[in-house]
Parts: C-alpha cells; structure tokens; sequence
C-alpha cells in the first residue's frame, strides 16, 4: 500500500529538480501566510463579501490587474531563466526538457495570462466610466469571465509543480503536442487552462461589444467615442469572431488526446498542418487584440498630456477598425515555410503588409497631436512617448518578415523572437504600463511615485534594447529558438550574454515598479481632484475612486472630450450644465455563483487532464448544476436610495 | 433609449409598474447579447464545417461515409427537427397571445421532437461504431463525429434549457424576463435547425452522392 502511494505521488508530482522543491516550499509558504493573514485578521467575509462575489466592474477590474501582475512575474521568472542559461555557451544551468517547459510556460502565460487579463483589467476600469455607464452590460457574466479566467490560470500553472508542465511550445504544434510524442499530462494541463479561461474571454468580448453598442451616456454618438472606447470595440469584435476558433482547435486536440481521433495525427489521415492553420487563424488575430486597446490608450494620453484634442479622430477609427478586418487575412505568414505555393504565400504576404499603412497612419496621428503641443513628461507620457520608435522598429522587422522569400531565411531564428517581442514588450507591455499609470489615480483615489516611475521606465528601455538588439543579429547569424544551448565555436557568446543583461535590466525595471507600488501605499498622496492630469473624457468628471453607481446622474456628452469641453467652458465663465434630479439607482446583486462555477471547472478540467472521471464528471455535474441555479434565481437587483447617493455624493465633496 | 437601459443593468427582482420600462430595455440588452453570442456559434459551426471538409476525403483505408451512412434515419431526424422548430414558433406565437398553456404546450412538444431527434442520432452514431466506424477508425470519421456530435451536444443542452424554462413559467407566468427566455431559447433552436440544414447538406446529401 506505501509503496503504491510512493509510486503515485513520484508522478503525481514534479520530482528531481532543485529549482522545483524550491518553488514547492515558496507555494506552500505562501499559501499558509494567506490562510493565517485572513484567518488572524479575520477577514475571511470581507474576501467572500467585497471580492470573490463582486460584480462591480472597478473590482473586478483591480483583481483582473493584480492577478496579471503575479503571472508578469512569473512569466518574467521563467524568461530570465532562460537568458541565464543562454548567457554562456555550453551551460548547464537548465537541462534541454526543462528548458522546453519554460519557454511553452512562458509564452502561454505572457500572451494568455499576463497580456489579456491585464487588458480586460483595463477595459473593466475604464470602459464603463469612460462612456458614462453605471456598469458593464452584463455584470454577472463579467464575474464569470474574471474567474473562469482565474481559476483557468491557476490550472495551467499547477502543471508547474503537479504532473509536470507543457513542454511543446506555446502553440504547442501537433504532432509533438499528440499522445504519440507527448503522453505525459502537461499538455493537458495546457489544454484544459486555455480553454477554461478561453470561455471567459470570449464571454468578455461579447459584454464589451454589447456594453459600448447599447450603454452609452446620452449624446455620445459613436463618432464621439473616446478613442480608447474605440479600440476596445475593435478588440472585442475581433475577439468573437477569432475565439471560438481556438475553443474548436483546442477541443480538437483533446480529442484526439484522450478519444484516439486522427485530426492532427500522423497516422489514420490526419493533418498536422490542419492545427496550425486553424491555431494562427486564432492566434494571429489574438496579437492584434492585445495590441489595439493598447493604440487606443496612447490616444488618450497623448491628447492629454499634450493638451490637444486627438489628431486625425476618424482615421484614427478607420485604422483600428481595418487593422480588426485585416487581422483576420494574414495568418499563413506564420508558416511561409509551410510549401503551401508561391500564390499563397503572395497573397498572405501583401496582406501583412497591408496592416503597416493604417498603423503608420496612427503613428502620424500620435505624431501631430504632438505637434506644437505643451507637452507634460509625465510617467504615462514616458511611456508613450518610449513606445513610438520602439513599436516602428518592431513594425518595420515586420514588414521585413512578411516578405516571404526572405523569410525563408528568417523563420524561427532570433530576428523573429526580436521582432516579436519587440511590438509586444514595446507595444503591448509600453501601452498597458502607460494605461495602468494614467488611470491608477482614478481607480485607487492616489497617484504613484514620479521619481521611481521614472527610474523603472528608463531601466525597462534601456533594458528592453539591450536585451533584443542584439538578438536581431544573433537571428541573422544563424542562431534558432529555442536551442537550449550552443557551443563556444558559434561565436554567439558576446551578444548572448550582452542580450542576458538587458532581461535582468528589464528584471530590476519591474522590481522598481514594484517598490513604486508600496512606495506610494506607504505614503499615500492622495488624488482629491479627481482629475490630476487635466483630463478630456468622462472618467475625470468623478471623483477617486469612482462610488459604487459611478455616475450619480447621468452625464450629457454632445461633443468629443466632453470633461474638456465643459472645463473650458466654466472657465470662460459659463454656467455648469443642469444635472437632471437623483434617482433610485438600479444596480446587481454580488453573486457567489461565478466563483463557485469556476472553481468546479476547475475540479473538472484537473480530473480531465489526469483522466479521472470520479473527479471530471462531478466538475461538470456542478458547472450544470450552478448554471441552473442562476438560471431559477430571479432576485437578482436592489435599489441604492436617493438619500444615500446623497451622502456618497457629500462624502466625495461634489455636493449636489 | 441608451438612458435607461443605463439605469436598469442588472436582472428585473420587482415587477412593479414603475420599472417596468426599464426591464424592457434590460431585456432587450440580453437579446442582443445572445444575438451576439449566436455569431460566436457560427464560428464554431463554421471551424468545425471547414475541418470536415479539410479531412472529409481522409478514410485512411477504413469505411467511406458513403458506404455506412443509412439515409432513411438521417431524413427522419431532419424532418423531426424541422417540425420542432416549427413547434416551437408555434411556443413563441402562444406566448405573444398570453397563453400560457399552449406556450408550455408547445414547448413540451418541441422537447419531445428533440428527444427523438436525439435518439435517433445516437442509435445512428451506436450502428456506426457497431459497423466498424468509431472516431478512432480514421480522420474523416474523427471529423464526422466532432461536427454532428458538437450539433448534438447543442441541442440536449437546449432540451435541459427549455425543461428550465417550462418550469419557471410555472412558477412566475409570462413576464418579461420569462419572456424574454422563450425568445433566446427558441432563437437558439431556430440555429440549431439551420445548423442541422447545413449538416444535412454537406455531410450527408455530399456524402451519398
């Protein structure tokens, strides 16, 4: 009996690596600090009461953020792992099999955990108060979305330490990816956390679209959208029709995983390449969709912290929305290499290089906004302005890569990985920073160190080109992806280890972050204005942080920046717009639901991953039985009284 | 318009005369949300669609589908699912005149019809295997089995969904909540049928012919 335990538990888990056993005892630590903190303190209601039930955006919103920023760390961990053992020839820091898992763990957690939850944090901050909304359209799918997602991400990252992590790349291409080649249960692990938090973005997407289509203050015509509403749209369209295609390829892999079926396999007529296809046909679309709402942010800082109303508004939506279209044409110049012929190749090359001219379009549009503006060096704007010619060098790379004949030569080498992080550590990770510094006074009512702020953004860039710089060129010298090692004879040792010093400049970049965090906790200065930038949308018109409804009465936004227009006009001496009389407002209920239905998929996806139907079929006995439940619960709703509002209203010194 | 579905963005608790206006903006919000959510079906139907014909020539020496597919059953389901549908606008029309019984009527003939349709399709998937096709025999098999069991798996949760609903109409009438969930599940079963014409055309009429 002990011995069939031992055997269980050797595989059950990670075994035989020192890194590993180090990482348990973090975990577990961790775990028995949280428990004993919210024990002693005795704030176990207040996380139930106030967090894991909420369906106010503006949580939902702060979890979605601090839940991207562990797994920035983590993502962060793995990669300078990876430069540690690339940063001398021969090294031996890594062995070849895990290095594969940290390369697939880092790429997975960077674009699916880190990128999209932060983005998603952003949109659930902002959208609702950007465009005079009390709420998202749907607040108790929005709970949902967060904790399928939550709950998604933690089951891919257990494979760390339970069963073993996936190790067949980020995509994970078939055959590799099918039992033949990789029968242990990281791949399950890899499938089952995509897909669980795959639903819930799919879920967010659908709200979005839905929230900005319908919720709009009156008089905000689509055309006088902020341009951050803007890009959300365009994101949340491209997120419906490109999700489900990753639901179906995903689906497809586990059953050929777990029934034996033939869709990628080499043997019984399956085709491999069918996955890759289908894989990038999601996959391309899905760097656009982090990368849009990230344009639509540098709009609005630019404009702000130049003082000047957005250059070039409605080529500005003409750009996002064809970069939406296009994204969706483009996705064979991942596989140029395929042999799929020359006309294909051509068309999916001209394609991509289509998508250059409305990006172009907006540099240019960022660029005149500038323009003879009184520009403010602020940390947002520092960022903003470090992205411009970081994501042009990183656009242009690409043009070079879309050619298809060269790309020949560059396929998979470094100048891709350069290429690739480049527009998304300086378009992506640049225009989430930016965002998460221009709204955090308005999401935490205090504004975080300019001096720290400072010291992480230049050592993120310095960084940032130090590090990938040199990998173009280690790319053009010959050096593939994920090689886990070279020899002394490459010749590659200088820019390699040179490349190694810039992650671990990015590295202490993000600890600077981290201490500007605490630093301005500790000494909290506090945002008592409301609007500490000089903003233009309907954000700054509240106070910091926003009350629970947001909006005591709804705002009247007949023009573009409608918060600048109306400053303007009280400082030449006009009279404030009439605010209609308060009313009940009408608000959701928090619900314990999403969390619950989370959880058990969770229960199902681990029993699905280690194929125990005892585990699965109840998981997925418990998301039905919790659907139903919501389904019959009709007392959903309340009411916030006048007299409150009031009170809230005073508290806030906007007296009404 | 925009106005007050801002002020009512949760689900309806009261029912008062009062709120009334806003629950029908509220409801109207969730009707195009599952319009929207309808699209993201469509893509699936439609990755799942071109998978199968990417694969549908792939036997890899086992059956063809031509060989096994016995189309009296397959044209006995599609009539039967065609006629739920027409039940269940039949559901819908009994509902627009407040009838509340002909409205859970219809629905319990619609649940019926799907429940055959359902049995009829697993006997049908049940002689396959016997027949030596199984999703393991070959690519196409695989595919076959994916896109009409994806159909399937939609249509017995739309029969759990509607059983839900019947029994909230007894509980609470026809209000505009309860209202509002006949016309999503009908939409829903509406979809699912054209699904079907789509299934019906490319994997089996191709099929044969």
């Amino acid at each position: 009996m002990l011995d069939k335990i031992k055997e269980f538990a050797s595989e059950f888990f990670v075994t035989g690596d020192p890194l590993i056993y180090g990482a348990d005892v973090s975990i577990g630590l961790t775990l028995i600090a949280v428990v004993t903190a919210l024990t002693y303190f005795k704030k176990w209601t207040w996380l139930w009461r106030d967090w894991l039930t909420t369906v106010d955006h503006k949580k939902i919103g702060i979890m979605y953020v601090i839940a991207s920023l562990l797994m920035l760390f983590r993502g962060g961990v793995d990669a300078l792992l990876m430069r540690t053992q690339l940063a001398i020839p021969d090294a031996e820091f890594l062995s070849p099999e895990h290095y594969n898992q940290i390369f697939t763990t880092h790429g997975v957690i960077m674009i699916l955990f880190m990128a999209m939850p932060l983005m998603f944090g952003l949109f659930n901050l902002v959208i609702p108060l950007q465009i005079g909304a009390r709420d998202v359209a749907f607040p108790f799918l929005n709970s949902l979305s967060f904790w399928l997602f939550f709950f998604g991400a933690m089951l891919f990252n257990v494979s760390f330490v339970i069963g073993g992590s996936p190790d067949a790349g980020w995509l994970a291409y078939p055959p590799l990816s099918e039992m033949s080649h990789s029968p242990g249960v990281g791949q399950d692990f890899y499938i089952w956390g995509i897909q669980i938090s795959g639903i819930g973005s799919l879920m967010t997407g659908i709200n979005f679209v839905v929230t900005i289509l319908k919720m709009r203050t009156p008089g905000m015509k689509l055309m006088k959208m902020p341009m951050f509403t803007w890009s959300v749209l365009s994101s949340s369209l491209t997120i419906l029709l490109a999700f489900p295609i990753l639901t179906v390829t995903l689906a497809l892999l586990f059953i050929d995983r777990y029934f034996g079926a033939h869709f990628f396999t080499l043997d019984g007529g399956g085709n491999p390449m069918m996955y890759i296809n289908l894989i990038w046909m999601w996959g391309h679309p899905e760097v656009y969709i982090i990368v849009l709402p990230a344009f639509g942010i540098f709009s609005e800082i630019v404009a702000t912290f130049s003082k000047k109303r957005l250059f070039g508004y409605k080529s500005m939506v003409f750009a996002l929305m064809s970069i939406s279209l296009f994204s969706f044409f483009t996705w064979a110049h991942h596989f140029f290499t395929m042999g799929s012929g020359a006309n294909v190749n051509i068309f999916f090359a001209i394609t991509t290089m289509i998508i250059a001219i409305p990006t172009g379009v907006k540099v240019f549009n960022w660029l005149f906004t500038m323009f003879r503006g009184r520009i403010s060096f602020k940390t947002p704007m520092l960022w903003t302005i470090g992205f411009i010619p970081c994501f042009i060098v990183g656009g242009m790379t690409g043009v070079l890569l879309s050619v298809a004949p060269a790309d020949f030569q560059f396929h998979n080498s470094y100048f891709l990985i350069a290429h690739f992080h480049q527009v998304i550590i300086g378009g992506v990770a640049f225009g989430f920073f930016a965002g998460l510094y221009y709204w955090w006074p308005k999401v935490f009512g205090f504004k975080l160190n300019e001096k720290i702020g400072k010291w992480a953004f230049w050592t993120w860039n310095i960084g940032f080109y130090v590090c990938f710089m040199p990998q173009y060129v280690l790319g053009l010298m010959g050096m593939t992806r994920r090689v886990s090692s070279y020899g002394w004879d490459k010749g590659w040792y200088e820019l390699n280890l040179t490349s190694t010093i810039g992650g671990f400049l990015m590295g202490i970049g993000f600890l600077f972050q981290v201490w500007q965090i605490l630093h301005s906790i500790k000494f909290m200065e506090k945002d008592t204005t409301g609007d500490p930038w000089g903003g233009r949308t309907l954000e700054w018109s509240i106070p910091s942080p926003a009350p629970v409804y947001n909006f005591a009465t709804l705002p009247q936004a007949d023009e573009k920046d409608p918060w600048w227009e109306e400053k303007r006009r009280l400082a030449e001496g006009g009279a404030p717009k009439p605010q209609s009389k308060l009313e009940p407002i009408h608000m959701p209920k928090n619900s314990g639901v999403p969390f619950i239905m989370s959880a058990f998929w969770f229960v199902a996806g681990f029993g699905l991953v280690f194929d125990w139907l005892w585990m699965a079929i109840p998981g997925l006995i418990g998301v039905g039985a919790c659907m139903l439940y919501h389904s019959f619960n009709y007392n959903t709703d309340y009411y916030i009284p006048v007299d409150e509002i009031k009170r809230t209203e005073a508290a806030a010194r906007r007296v009404i | 318009m925009a106005n007050s579905v801002n002020r009512a963005i949760a689900e309806p608790a009261r029912h008062d005369e009062h709120h009334h206006e806003e629950h029908h903006d509220l409801e109207g919000l969730r009707m195009m949300g599952f319009w929207i959510f309808l699209i993201t079906d469509c893509i699936l139907f439609g990755t799942l669609f071109a998978t199968y014909v990417v694969l549908s020539g792939s036997y890899a020496g086992g059956p063809a589908g031509a060989e096994l597919f016995e189309m009296p059953g397959i044209i006995a389901e599609t009539f039967i699912l065609l006629t739920s549908s027409f039940t269940s606008g039949l559901a819908v029309l009994s509902m627009n005149r407040g009838d509340r019984k002909g409205l859970i009527g219809w629905l319990i003939v619609t649940v019926l019809l799907g429940a055959a349709f359902i049995t009829l399709e697993v006997t049908e998937f049940m002689t396959l295997v016997h027949e030596g096709a199984s999703i393991s025999t070959s690519a196409f098999w695989s595919a076959f089995y994916t896109l009409v069991g994806t159909h399937g798996l939609h249509v017995s949760i739309g029969l759990v969904w509607m059983i839900a609903i019947m029994i909230q109409l007894g509980r609470h009438g026809i209000n505009s909540v309860t209202r509002r969930k006949v016309n999503i599940v009908s939409l829903y079963w509406h979809f699912l049928d054209v699904v079907w014409i789509f299934v019906f055309t490319i994997v089996y009429m191709m099929g044969v012919m």
